[in-house]
């Protein structure tokens, strides 16, 4: 603990002093916070196995791999290995309770299971807040603050819609697809399940899902959530595994409908594995977001709003703010509250209540990131790192920013999936349009300015899927979320979200 | 408002630019979130209380009174690790009391509200005379009021005359300048504000929210605004100005949760009372509960830390 400083009697006025040393602001360690690990118990089994036909079942291959905790690089659990018979037999069970039990229930019968679910998830944020963070390396304060409430909003939220059905599409009838596969990514591994699972069962569909091969953990954990609602066998069936499993789970004749959100690396070559089948298909892939700051922006919270933008989440996000478009005449200045910002954004042990950015997922995706910085610095983009010791084990990097950033230069084009800004000026309106969507990613955007009608005339001329004005990354379930371009396309959350898991007659 | 006081104020925010209500409001909830234990905990709340303006502005006030305050702010606990608060805040007829009560040679300064306080509608004449007369009485800090109607009327150079005049009537005391927040009501004013009364002041003059007279007084929002304007203007001029909030702040928490906006927005130059302060009364009182609570594991029976700032 740093000892108290008597109080200094205040000096005599001072004529303003010319000539010296630029003023610097000092955030040192004068009170330094002392750790304060969040201690709920994740509750972890040491081995966690498929969940298909409401049962946990060993994997046909009896194979099991590891969950690392990138934190500290410790093994967390084993999770089963899920291969080709156990994607047929998760299949068969969903068939069967779409076509006996889920499809042919009431709308308000299933609503119940959906709301039983989220108030189990809400009992339980604390334990898979903790398991989350565990398994994927992002902060305490963001699975407590927005991973797992945003989860259980959604089961809420589609629970509401279950009993309304015949308002999704007013004057049409719709009626559920059959049975879904999905695959997710590992940025947010329990929210993007809920994201998928909602709204295909509030439909009457059933499931088949894969989670991410690094973040397997809480997706078998709500299967516990999903047994203890009652939650009808076969409805939902999680398959852990790797990618390979991933691929076969997408191309399974069964599936009526897929539905993908990872890198668009991968999404393209699952549109080629089911080219020429009548599977309905929903893509949310990467994204390369332009935050665009105008000159007469509020300047301190466009300052905020660019570091929620690319690091939230260690900016492992789809729609992180990746390439700051700043104009030229206010560039200078908002760089330097943005370098004042960062050297107070905490980087460390996720499981602090005071850590701002956590660990990066993988030792994999810290290379890929650090790849890129190397590029950065090789083409001539100027990098800056605040000061700062990071844990000597575990996947960690400082918040980056790169200046003199220019179109060309490929950390401006490339979806780096990291906590790495890009920082590129302009001069004009139509410029920043210009720029924002000279990119083959249309995810999202954001827009700092004071004006309103500047606003309305950039939300209508950026070709991205969301918009955001004066603020980033702000997300509902009302909302619909989705790509333009690259980034995919179909819709989830709203009504537009439920429309991509039903048919129409 | 006429044409020239809205020119006044367009000016004015195209050099200083403006604050985003909703954005403010998000980042300062985060600093709610900070999680303080043990050694840290412990550090704030010493901290916090070498912050403290222990105060009492009432009709009712008599030497009595002030001489109990006085003890207070000179002994606010038998743990003698517990610093000495920064000043005791009175009425200027009461400054002469707690010269006698603190004596010269103390580590307690004396502040006066000087300046007709709270409104600030009298002739300046009176209102220099009475900080004149409040130094003389021994005042090392005066707190004036702004002249809130004038700056709703655009008229700026008027605000920053008056508190150039009552900076002269000073002397060698402090001076804190009062915005009273509430009355300027958004936070684009308060930021204009700041930049008024700063273009005036000597380094660590304070700036300070309000009068703790009216019904909104200091919040995590109006305080971050003059973090960042203080922040803005030293990194422009090289000028340092502290700040104090005041009004409002009754708890521990809310006082550590003040302290964290001023870690993070201006660093460890202003952790200190010289450029950070608490004008309030009853938050002593909760920031010694908890510093014992921090030293036994225990709180105390309520009877040991009355929460009456009547009963210092």
């Amino acid at each position: 603990m740093p000892t108290l400083t008597s109080a200094k009697k205040s000096p005599r006025p001072a004529a303003r002093v010319h000539g010296r040393p630029a003023p610097e602001l000092i955030f040192g360690d004068l009170w330094a916070y002392d750790p304060a690990p969040e201690t709920a118990d994740p509750k972890l089994k040491p081995r966690y196995e498929l969940f298909i036909g409401g049962k946990f079942v060993a994997p046909a291959s009896g194979k099991y791999f590891d969950s690392i905790n990138p934190a500290n690089e410790q093994k967390i659990a084993e999770m089963a290995l899920g291969g080709a018979a156990d994607v047929e037999a998760a299949y068969r069970a969903a068939q069967k309770a779409q076509e006996t039990v889920w499809g042919k229930m009431p709308g308000k019968e299933r609503a119940k299971y959906l709301f039983r679910i989220a108030r189990l998830l809400q009992d339980r944020a604390r334990e898979f807040a903790v398991a989350e963070t565990m398994d994927n390396g992002k902060p305490i304060k963001e699975t407590r603050d927005f991973d797992v409430p945003m989860a259980a909003a959604h089961f809420f939220y589609h629970a509401g819609w279950a009993d309304k059905l015949e308002y999704v599409a007013p004057g049409r009838k719709v009626a559920p697809l059959g049975v879904v596969g999905q695959v997710i990514p590992w940025n947010f591994p329990l929210l993007m399940l809920s994201w998928k699972i909602a709204p295909a069962i509030a439909m009457g569909n059933c499931v088949v899902i894969k989670p991410a091969t690094n973040t397997p953990l809480t997706a078998v954990k709500l299967a516990e959530i999903f047994q203890d609602a009652g939650l009808p066998p076969g409805v939902v069936n999680i398959i852990t595994g790797p990618g390979s499993t991933g691929g076969l789970l997408m191309a399974h004749p069964t599936a009526a409908k897929i539905a993908f959100t990872g890198s668009t690396e991968v999404g393209k070559v699952i549109m080629r594995s089911v080219a020429g089948t009548e599977k309905r298909m929903t893509m949310e892939l990467g994204g390369k977001a332009a935050n665009i700051v105008f000159d007469d922006a509020p300047l301190d919270q466009a300052v905020e709003g660019i570091i929620n933008g690319i690091f939230f989440n260690q900016g492992q996000v789809c729609c992180a703010g990746s390439r700051l478009l700043v104009q030229e005449s206010v560039a200078d200045r908002v760089v330097a509250k943005l370098k004042n910002r960062l050297r107070t954004l905490r980087v460390g042990d996720p499981l602090d209540k005071n850590t701002d950015v956590g660990a990066i997922v993988s030792r994999d995706q810290l290379a890929t990131i650090q790849g890129y910085l190397d590029i950065g610095v090789k083409e001539g983009c100027k990098m800056w790192q605040p000061a700062g010791r990071l844990p000597t084990k575990g996947f960690y990097l400082p918040p980056t920013i790169f200046t003199g950033v220019t179109q060309s230069h490929r950390i401006a084009r490339e979806e780096i999936f990291g906590p790495v800004l890009a920082i590129i000026t302009f001069r004009t309106v139509e410029e920043a349009v210009e720029k924002a969507n000279n990119t083959p990613y249309g995810l999202s955007a954001g827009v700092w300015t004071d004006k309103g009608s500047r606003i309305l005339k950039m939300s209508t001329e950026l070709k991205a899927g969301v918009v955001w004005a004066n603020t980033f990354n702000k997300f509902d379930p009302a909302s619909p979320f989705g790509g333009y371009k690259e980034s995919g396309f179909g819709r989830e959350g709203g009504r537009q979200g439920l429309l991509d898991y039903c048919q129409l007659a | 408002m006429t044409g020239t006081a809205q020119a006044a104020f367009r000016r004015l925010f195209n050099e200083i630019g403006t604050v985003d209500q909703v954005g403010i409001e998000e980042r300062v909830a985060k600093y709610t979130t900070r999680s303080l234990k043990k050694g840290s905990k412990l550090f704030g709340l010493k901290l916090a209380t070498s912050m403290v303006d222990l105060t009492t502005l009432e009709g009712k006030d008599t030497r009595g009174k002030v001489e109990s305050l006085c003890q207070k702010a000179l002994c606010p606990h038998d743990d003698r690790t517990v610093p000495t608060v920064a000043a005791v805040c009175v009425y200027p007829s009461m400054v002469k009391h707690a010269r006698r009560a603190l004596g010269e040679d103390t580590p307690v300064r004396i502040a006066s509200v000087a300046t007709a306080f709270p409104s600030g509608q009298a002739p300046l004449r009176t209102r220099l005379a009475e900080v004149k007369g409040a130094v003389a009485d021994g005042a090392d800090e005066i707190d004036m009021v702004i002249n809130r109607g004038a700056f709703l009327a655009g008229e700026f150079q008027l605000v920053q005359d008056e508190i150039a005049a009552v900076l002269q009537a000073c002397g060698g005391s402090t001076l804190k300048v009062i915005l009273e927040v509430s009355e300027l009501e958004t936070y684009d004013n308060i930021r204009a504000a700041s930049f008024l009364a700063m273009r005036v002041l000597r380094p660590n003059d304070f700036i300070k929210t309000s009068t703790g007279k009216t019904s909104l007084n200091a919040t995590l929002g109006n305080n971050q605004v003059m973090l960042e304007a203080i922040r803005d203007f030293y990194l422009d001029t090289g000028t340092p100005v502290a700040m104090k909030p005041a009004g409002g702040i009754r708890t521990a928490k809310q006082a550590l949760q003040f302290l964290i906006a001023v870690k993070e927005t201006l660093g460890d130059e202003w952790l200190n009372n010289t450029r950070y302060r608490f004008g309030a009364s009853s938050l002593l009182n909760d920031l010694l509960r908890q510093i014992e609570k921090e030293r036994t594991g225990a709180y105390q029976a309520p009877y040991y830390f009355s929460e009456a700032a009547e009963s210092y």
